[in-house]
């Protein structure tokens, strides 16, 4: 619709919309986080939701104990290979559509734990993330930024043709294999289909 | 707390008390001077249920136990022997050569208990022992039997460091899970090579 004509209409005390900017912006204002956290990040997590930097002003106040009743999951510390499994199982019971923000050194690249023999290099490995976050641990400001960049993001998608997210393409996984307990660590240690090398240019 | 009791002292009444045990003190020069008793296998629950028991010691509680890894080590020494050697005059010579030796100290792995009495409050007393290698032979007895609060720690050394506890009631992984092959604390451990960064031409 062209954008003049809906300010005149506006101005005349008409409202008009499409049903993509109605949908995406009830999702947007509604994005339920699952309740857990994994390390000391989760302590800024649980910072963020109390009195003084209150997520709830964005629509995030409910956190959900049910994977089930969730809409983001916030991968708030370091994720072991241990716990790795059990982070991806719980990703798989949630239903689309649903996010991931990765909080922390430790949940994009093992941070300070990365060169130990018991913490994922970074969760990108097995599950899609839409936002990564560094800070050792992240400030809740800094959520809170990664919060509104994820309200944007699904405040830009398209219902319809090719550019449409993942939840609305019938043949794209919404679920990811769990990594299994192998004898020197995961296996598969990452999800090809998931994670990207970093690639640096050589000669 | 204190120690009230020297090592020594503590050395002479454990090998009293029990026939035939062989403890030697490890000396520790730093300011701390904790020094340690170093016990063998054979007695070593006898010595550690006299180390409890006695009225003078009763040292009832062990608060942590370490695993240390001691991996194979080559010294290297010069050492003065005599040589006879041939002058180009064609004459016999004894002559001072210098040498160098050099001799493979197999490693060992080592279990360290530290022990305090809440009764008398006194403490630590530190107690070591060490296997016959890293292969295997890394078996210990273990001490829970006398301190309960070793299992979980007993466990944790055998989890990260493969020593091989006797006598455990419950001698399973504890950190990582069961299948895991490697054991992550020794020096010579190699994690996984996993591929994160990857080149590519220009
Ligand atoms: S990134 Fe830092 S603060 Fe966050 S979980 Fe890791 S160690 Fe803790």
């Amino acid at each position: 619709m062209d954008q003049e004509l809906k300010i005149e209409l506006s101005k005349h005390g008409i409202f008009t919309t499409t049903f993509e900017e109605l949908y995406n912006w009830g999702r947007k204002n509604s994005v339920w986080p699952l309740t857990f956290g994994l390390a000391c990040c989760a302590i800024e997590m649980i910072a963020t939701t109390m009195a003084r930097y209150d997520l709830a002003r964005f629509g995030a106040e409910v956190f959900r104990a049910s994977p089930r009743q969730a809409d983001l999951m916030i991968v708030s510390g370091t994720v072991t290979k241990k716990m790795a499994p059990q982070v991806v199982r719980l990703y798989n019971q949630m239903p689309e559509p649903k996010y991931v923000i990765a909080m922390g050194a430790c949940a994009i690249s093992g941070g300070p734990f990365r060169d130990g023999y018991n913490v994922l290099k970074g969760i990108d490995r097995y599950i899609p993330v839409d936002v990564h976050i560094p800070g050792c641990p992240p400030r809740p400001e800094a959520l809170m930024h990664a919060f509104i960049t994820l309200q944007k993001k699904i405040d830009a998608q398209q219902l319809t043709g090719e550019e449409r997210p993942r939840h609305l393409k019938a043949n794209e996984p919404s679920e990811f294999p769990v990594p299994e307990f192998g004898e020197h660590g995961l296996e598969p240690a990452q999800n090809p289909d998931v994670f990207h090398p970093l690639r640096i240019l050589g000669q | 707390m204190t120690q009230a009791i020297s090592v020594e002292e503590i050395k002479a009444a454990m090998e009293a008390a029990v026939p035939g045990c062989r403890a030697e003190i490890l000396r520790n020069e730093s300011p701390s001077a904790q020094h340690s008793l170093l016990i063998d296998h054979e007695h070593a629950v006898n010595v550690a249920a006299f180390l409890r028991d006695d009225m003078a010691l009763r040292l009832d509680f062990c608060s942590c136990v370490s695993g240390v890894d001691w991996p194979d080590r080559e010294i290297t020494e010069k050492v003065k022997v005599k040589k006879t050697v041939t002058t180009p005059e064609g004459e016999a010579q004894e002559q001072d050569v210098e040498e160098t030796r050099k001799t493979m100290i197999p490693g060992f792995l080592e279990a360290v208990y530290h022990l305090f009495s809440i009764e008398k409050k006194h403490g630590p007393v530190v107690l070591r022992m060490r296997t016959v290698n890293r292969g295997g032979d890394a078996r210990l007895p273990s001490l829970t039997p006398v301190w309960r609060s070793a299992e979980f720690q007993e466990r944790e050394a055998f989890d990260l460091y493969g020593i091989v506890f006797e006598g455990h009631p419950d001698l399973r992984r504890i950190l990582m899970w069961e299948g895991f092959a490697d054991y992550p604390m020794r020096k010579d451990y190699v994690p996984p090579a996993e591929d994160d960064v990857e080149a590519v031409a220009k």
